[in-house]
């Protein structure tokens, strides 16, 4: 991958959604080999958003690979509460640190901070924009347990802001995979998001039940509900209730079907289904390590080639 | 359409935007920013006959030559414009508009979740696509109400 950031998914090609996912194989089958490689590296961890897994999930990628880290801490005990722009809290962090991790509340928030600095910077959610990270080890998930050629994926739930969707959408494109989209109409896909599907021909229809695409996937990506995305509490109940899979559900699944989840979930998914064998969410939100860690070797291996490059100019 | 039809008369410095699409000429004056208040004198032709467009609006702004970002702009809303800029009377250059690749701190983002309209002290970015403006920073797609997000 010749990337300087990751700010979003529609930025990568196949070889570069490849290269991070072989990376992180090895990284899974060898974390010493990776221990020091960075040590004497800081990365930033910036959420102006609440955040456990994502943040602990960096983290503690970072640690494996030598690298300390910084926390902003919450937003309501920093500068940001003052004030100040976000364009002037990334250029100040910029200063102590080698890479930023950024998560914040407004879409395009990580476009614009990749402007200000001149170190990595890795989008972990911006809005109901994009989470390219949780992608790649969506990726990883899934070649681990299908490949990634001749997939049909379903995605399920809140699909117009969902951050993690958008994100899997575009990058499925890349392995011509078949997607359908399940949800009620007023969580359809956002129109930039279907532009982006159709402009790359990709294969994709939209159902309001999962039921009769169900015997077809390869894949199951279920995504959560937001009772704050509905006016009416009686409404997301009513809707929220026809989204959401049991074991039962499962048994007109095929056998090797694989249920993904970004978590953290509600009752999307009840936990009868954790005792299938479709079950994977776990085993995703565990590939987070090894797939993040391949993330920030390459974007600081680019770096510090980049760095070289002038050096040497 | 004949001298004797000429509802407006000639003007002796400025621009003349004519086969402005008919109903678009006020977004015209707004894309300019003009609204009377600068003393520049502005005819405006709605809806008048046109063998191109059947109906077309036209806009006569004196002593006011547009700029490229401007007509960057107006291709948006009035993709079949001519801009013709006349000095003592006579039009000394022609231009048909064309759509540029992407307009820069002249369009409000509608999405307002969208980091540009949060206080950052950046200009807004719009890519041009097939049939409207996207924002290149949260990928919002602007079509038919372009006029409507003008920020200039």
């Amino acid at each position: 991958m010749r990337q300087d950031h990751l700010i979003t998914a529609t930025q990568l090609s196949r070889d570069d959604i490849e290269a991070v996912l072989d990376r992180a194989r090895e990284v899974a089958d060898d974390p010493a080999a990776y221990a020091d490689r960075h040590t004497g590296r800081v990365l930033a961890l910036c959420f102006f958003e609440p955040s456990t897994r994502t943040r602990m999930s960096f983290d503690s990628a970072a640690k494996r690979l030598g690298i300390d880290t910084i926390d902003m801490g919450d937003v309501d005990s920093s500068s940001v509460s003052k004030g100040e722009s976000l364009s002037d809290t990334v250029r100040v962090i910029e200063g102590y640190a080698d890479a930023l991790v950024l998560r914040h509340p407004s879409e395009g928030a990580a476009t614009l901070a990749a402007e200000q600095v001149s170190v990595p910077v890795v989008n972990a959610g911006d809005g109901a924009g994009q989470h390219p990270s949780q992608t790649l080890l969506d990726l990883h998930t899934i070649r681990e347990n299908h490949g990634l050629d001749d997939l049909t994926v379903g995605i399920m739930g809140d699909l117009k802001y969902g951050r993690t969707v958008h994100s899997l959408a575009a990058a499925l494109t890349e392995f011509d995979a078949n997607q359908h989209f399940i949800s009620p109409e007023s969580l359809r896909l956002p129109r930039s998001v279907r532009f982006d599907l159709h402009e790359t021909g990709a294969q994709i229809r939209e159902h309001e039940e999962l039921e009769p695409v169900l015997d077809e996937l390869d894949v199951l990506y279920v995504t959560r509900i937001q009772k704050e995305r509905f006016p009416d509490e009686n409404e997301y109940h009513r809707v929220a209730g026809e989204y959401q899979i049991d074991a039962e559900t499962l048994d007109a699944a095929p056998d090797d079907l694989t249920v993904m989840h970004p978590l953290p979930r509600v009752d999307e998914i009840a936990p009868d289904v954790d005792e299938t064998d479709h079950a994977t969410y776990f085993e995703q939100a565990h590939n987070g390590i090894p797939v993040r860690m391949a993330l920030l070797d390459t974007l600081l291996e680019n770096a510090e080639a980049a760095e070289g490059m002038e050096v040497g100019r | 359409m004949s001298d004797h039809e000429l509802r407006v008369s000639k003007i002796r410095d400025g621009t003349v935007i004519d086969h402005v699409e008919g109903g678009q000429a006020l977004n015209v004056l707004a894309i300019l920013g003009i609204d009377g208040s600068e003393g520049h004198g502005v005819s405006v032709g709605m809806n008048v006959p046109s063998d191109r467009l059947g109906r077309k609006d036209i806009v006569k702004v004196e002593e006011r030559e547009l700029s490229q970002s401007e007509v960057d702009v107006l291709s948006l809303i009035a993709p079949e414009a001519t801009i013709n800029i006349v000095r003592d009377f006579e039009v000394v250059e022609k231009n048909r508009v064309t759509r540029p690749d992407s307009v820069t701190g002249v369009l409000s983002c509608p999405n307002r979740n969208c980091i540009t309209n949060a206080d950052e002290p950046v200009d807004t970015r719009f890519d041009v696509v097939a049939d409207g403006v996207r924002c290149d920073y949260c990928s919002t797609i602007l079509r038919a109400d372009i006029a409507d997000h003008i920020d200039v």
